[in-house]
Order: structure tokens, then sequence, then C-alpha cells
């Protein structure tokens, strides 16, 4: 949860979001990703395929690997997305909707 | 003519700001488009505000450089001669129709802006909200973005690229696990493993594939740029302060785990890039950073029609393109680095303004400018030689690795595209077996591709820049439906 070092962040103040129904709590500013990544999570896609787990891949909104369901709503750059309190995120599932 | 012209720019890495800067100097109406949430790009990346980070991590000398630019932008921004749209994602640029040199007040020449254009971007992280913006001229400042090859496991929960974890600890101050082994090939590695291990990371191995041999045998061009020298001697010292092991001429074959990384192997190359036998360890990681170099985002200079030299888009010495009213710089126009962008964006800048005046440029002007810009040309074209990737990896390509991580397309699949199928371009590979199809549109996997098939690594041809939603399209206006690109 601390941010690295050579930082020397003073985060405001932190919020809580729930990741497939557990609750995290996490700095303001992050990404999804970053908040993810800040509790130990390090995939919350399956792929549609082979149902592989896939997390950040790029980091930068590229490759799309990191898609998650945000509220929602399927198929979100995690790596792009900020974090708001009271987020309901959710691994996604293959298309992220009920299709698949 | 009433109005001043106006110059959109499209990125606010250091190229577009550079170019925002010096077109806003020169008395153009700047218009900066940009996706980020805050100037910077992904060089000058900062923490978002909320996460309270008194600076960034930064060289001393790169942070003053980037106050100086960011200083310059919030004075131009209060005197109204620019405007920086945040969070705007561009999707396409469009040529308006219209006869050169009718519209009202549009200068003569080449470079001249015949009618504008019109810029198109979703807002928001959500990208789901359209905006349009017009300009009598464009800069293109669309960056880079990073190369993987494919290796077993490279799909592996854990395993990311060198830049993304570089852009989640400089905008999340996060890492991704606590032992990390940062791997591939290019000058990025380093400030990417000192950064690692500065933020507490355990660096097990820094992993480069070029050999000692072939930095020696460039020795004379990259000796030739005694601050980028000193920069890499800093980077290694860092990296020995922190226990970094450093392995040249290693590349990893293989990342191993269930459902998220738990090691990789690296082997020993041989000279011409091939396994040396019994060269391989194995070492335990939760984290892979991993990179072959960068590629230049050129998907809206190739939908105006830009004409591109090999991946990148090619411009003249005052860094137009051979669009009329469209320049470009940095990272889009060849891989260079930071301070090789905000030469060309200056550059950029300055042509763009006196254009848009109707005047011819005198280079003379940015004489300083040009001199750094063919100095660091030379100096990237001599890394280039340097950090290739190593000759033999398509080989060493497994058939069941996924290499088109979007569509799950496997290397096996992609050889019976080429060898049975027949296939003898992207394109045809693509339509065969899906690669490249899915959402990131070959983005990640095109240059695989192209190095598993023998296949050449075509121009991508991507009408659009990102996905848009359909409703988006939907309430263009008329004008501009009609004249948007056909897909491919």
């Amino acid at each position: 949860m601390k941010p690295p070092e050579p930082a020397r962040a003073r985060p405001g103040e932190t919020c809580t979001v729930t990741f497939d129904g557990r609750t995290l709590t996490v700095l303001p500013g992050r990404t999804v990703a970053a908040a993810l990544w800040a509790a130990g999570v390090t995939a919350w896609r399956s792929t549609r395929g082979t149902g592989r787990p896939r997390g950040v891949f790029c980091g930068i909104g590229v490759c799309f690997d990191c898609l998650v369901t945000v509220n929602g709503r399927p198929n979100q750059r995690a790596c792009l997305v900020p974090v708001r309190p009271g987020d309901v995120i959710r691994t996604q599932e293959g298309t992220g909707r009920d299709d698949d | 003519m009433t109005e001043r012209p106006r110059l959109a720019v499209v990125g606010a890495g250091p190229a577009g700001v550079a170019g925002a800067l010096a077109a806003a100097a020169r008395g153009v109406r700047v218009i900066l488009v940009d996706a980020g949430e805050q100037a910077g790009g992904q060089f000058y990346r900062q923490p978002a505000p909320a996460l309270g980070a008194r600076r960034p991590r930064l060289p001393d000398h790169r942070w003053r450089t980037w106050e100086r630019l960011r200083d310059g932008l919030d004075r131009h921004r209060s005197a109204g001669r620019l405007i920086h749209l945040t969070d705007h994602h561009v999707w396409c640029v469009q040529r308006e129709s219209g006869e050169p040199g009718t519209a009202e007040g549009a200068p003569a020449g080449r470079g001249s802006t015949a009618g504008g254009f019109t810029v198109h971007a979703l807002r928001g992280p959500a990208q789901e909200e359209g905006v349009t913006v017009r300009a009598d001229a464009v800069l293109l400042a669309t960056g880079g973005y990073e190369q993987v090859l494919p290796f077993a496991g490279w799909t592996l929960p854990g395993v990311v690229t060198a830049g993304g974890a570089q852009a989640m600890l400089k905008g999340g101050l996060v890492l991704p696990g606590g032992t990390a082994v940062v791997a591939g090939t290019g000058p990025l590695l380093l400030p990417v493993a000192t950064g690692l291990a500065a933020a507490g990371a355990r660096v097990a191995a820094l992993v480069e594939s070029a050999s000692p041999g072939a930095l020696l045998r460039r020795a004379p061009a990259l000796a030739a740029q005694p601050g980028k020298l000193a920069e890499g001697a800093g980077y290694a010292a860092r990296l020995l302060r922190h226990g970094v092991r450093t392995l040249t001429g290693y590349t990893v074959v293989a990342a191993h785990g269930t459902d998220r990384l738990e090691a990789v192997t690296v082997a020993a190359l041989d000279r011409d890039g091939r396994l040396r036998p019994g060269g391989a360890r194995r070492i335990p990681c939760d984290t892979l950073a991993v990179g072959h170099g960068m590629l230049p985002h050129t998907d809206l200079a190739e939908t105006l029609g830009c004409t591109l030299s090999g991946t990148a888009v090619r411009v003249d010495a005052e860094q137009r393109t051979d669009v009329p009213g469209v320049w470009a710089a940095g990272e889009a126009t060849g891989i260079g680095g930071a301070a090789l962008a905000l030469a060309e964006g200056h550059i950029a800048g300055r042509s763009a303004a006196a254009r848009l005046h109707g005047t011819a440029p005198d280079p003379r002007r940015w004489a300083a400018a040009a001199r750094a810009r063919t100095r660091l040309r030379e100096f990237a074209t001599a890394l280039d030689a340097v950090y290739a990737p190593p000759a033999g990896w398509p080989d060493r390509v497994p058939d069941d690795v996924v290499v088109c991580r979007c569509e799950e397309v496997t290397a096996g699949q992609m050889r019976a595209a080429t060898g049975s199928l027949g296939a003898g371009d992207l394109r045809t590979v693509k339509l065969l077996t899906r690669a490249g199809m899915g959402w990131c549109q070959g983005r990640v996997c095109a240059p695989a591709v192209a190095g598993l098939t023998g296949c050449p690594l075509d121009p991508g041809r991507r009408p659009f820049a990102r996905p848009v939603p359909i409703g988006v399209l939907a309430d263009l206006p008329e004008a501009d439906r009609t004249d948007l690109p056909e897909a491919d």
C-alpha cells in the first residue's frame, strides 16, 4: 500500500473499492491496475479462447490485455481508468458480456 | 484574415510540448490534444496529483528541463495562446476537403493548410464521448510504444513490458511484485532496472541480449556522445549499488508458472545470436519486465496519407511530412529518445508557425536544435545497431506459444498459414488465423508475426487509432462522416 520510497509521496485520503467482492483500501489518484497491483492482484481477466489469466502487459493503453469490468461495464483498460471511491471491480471472464 | 492561425498538436510528450511552445511563442493559437491527465507523455510521466508525490523520479537535469517546459505551457495557457485538452484520446485526424489556397487567409506554399483539419478525439478514460477540434495545421507527436518478441510463458501475469513497469511506477508509484528480472534489449532496460531497484524491488538480474562486443564495435559512434555515455555509466553505478547482476549476451527463453510468473529461464547467446549449449539458468522471480526496443505510433499519419520510411513517419528538414499542413516530430518519426524529440518538436513548431503566417522559415534560427537533432539521430542509429534482437529468436518460439495475445493465435498456426496455406504477407496471415485482428489491432504482435512467418512488417493501415463507439461515429456531422477513411 505504501508507495515506494524515492517518490516521498504524501497521498491524500484513502478510499475503498471492491474486487470480486473483497474490500480493498486504495490510494487516491491510482488507476484500477495500480490499485490492484498494490493489493497484490496481478490478474483480472480470463481470455475468451482458453480462459487463461491476464493482467497488465503494456501499462500504457496499447495492448488491451488488462481489460476489466468496473461498475458493471466490461472492457475497461485497467491501466488507464482511475479508481473512484466505491468502485465495484470484477474479474472479466471472456468478453465480459453474457453472450459467451 | 481576422484570426490567428491555429495549430493542433497531438501528443503532449517532449516533442509535442516543445512544438506547442515554439508555435505559441510565434503568434499561433495552439490546441494541444493529449490522452494523459497531465502533460509529459511517457518520458515525463508524473504521478497523479492525489498521490502527493513531492517530485517525480527523474535525474536533476531532466527535472529542470521538464519544469521549464511545464512553466512554458502554464504561461501560454494563462495568456490565452494555448489550450491543453487533457484526457482526449485522438482516434483520427481528417483533412478537410477544400481547394488548396482557397480557404480564407490560408497561406500559400508547401506546408500550407489547404482547407484545414479535423481532429477527432474521445474524452475521458471511458472514451465514449466524441470531441472534434478544427485546425489549420497539425503536428503529430504521437510517440511510440514498446516492442516485445514472444517466448514461452510471455502471456503469464507478472510478465510486463519494461516500459509498462516503468509507467506503472512513474504514474502509480506501484510495483507488481517483490523480485524482478529486467530483460530484452535496448537502452530502456537500464533506467527500468534502476527505477525498480530504487523503488524497493529486488532486481534479480538485468538480462541484455546484446553482447559486450557489440557495444565495443560501435564504440566510436557512441563515444561521440559523452553526455549519453556518462548517463549510461551513471545507471551502471546505480545498478552496482543496488547489487543488480547484469548478464549481457543472455536472453530469456521461457517464463514459468501456472497462473502467474514464478521464474524465468535465461540462456547465453553466441556471437550469431544462437543459444550456447549448456548456458541456461533458472532465476526465480514474480515480475519480468521485458522489451526489445520501441516502435513509432504512426496510425494518425498513415490515415492522413503521410509516407512512412520503414516503420516511422518520413519528414523533411523542417519536420514536415509529405502531406501539406502536417508536421511530425519525436518517436513517431523514428525512435531516438526525449532529447531528440525536444529538438524535433522545437523545429516543427517554428516551421509550422512560419508557414502558417505565410512565410518561409529561416533554418538558421534553429541551428542549435538542428545540430542536436543530427547528433542524436546518429547516436540512435548506433544504438539500434547494438541493440538488435538476437538473430535466432523466431526459431526459439515453440509452436504452442500464443503470439497474438488478443486472439490467442499460436506460433504453430501462424507457421501453418505461411507454410501449407501459402500466405505471403501479414494481411493474409491475419485473414487466415485472426492474428492481429483483436483489440490491439496487431500493434503488439505484428513484429513477432513478421519475424515468425518471414513476412515483411508492413504498416498497419489502421484507419482508427483506437476503438471508437458506434454512437460517436453516428453523431458525426454528415460532412465529416462522408470523408472518413475506408477501412482496410
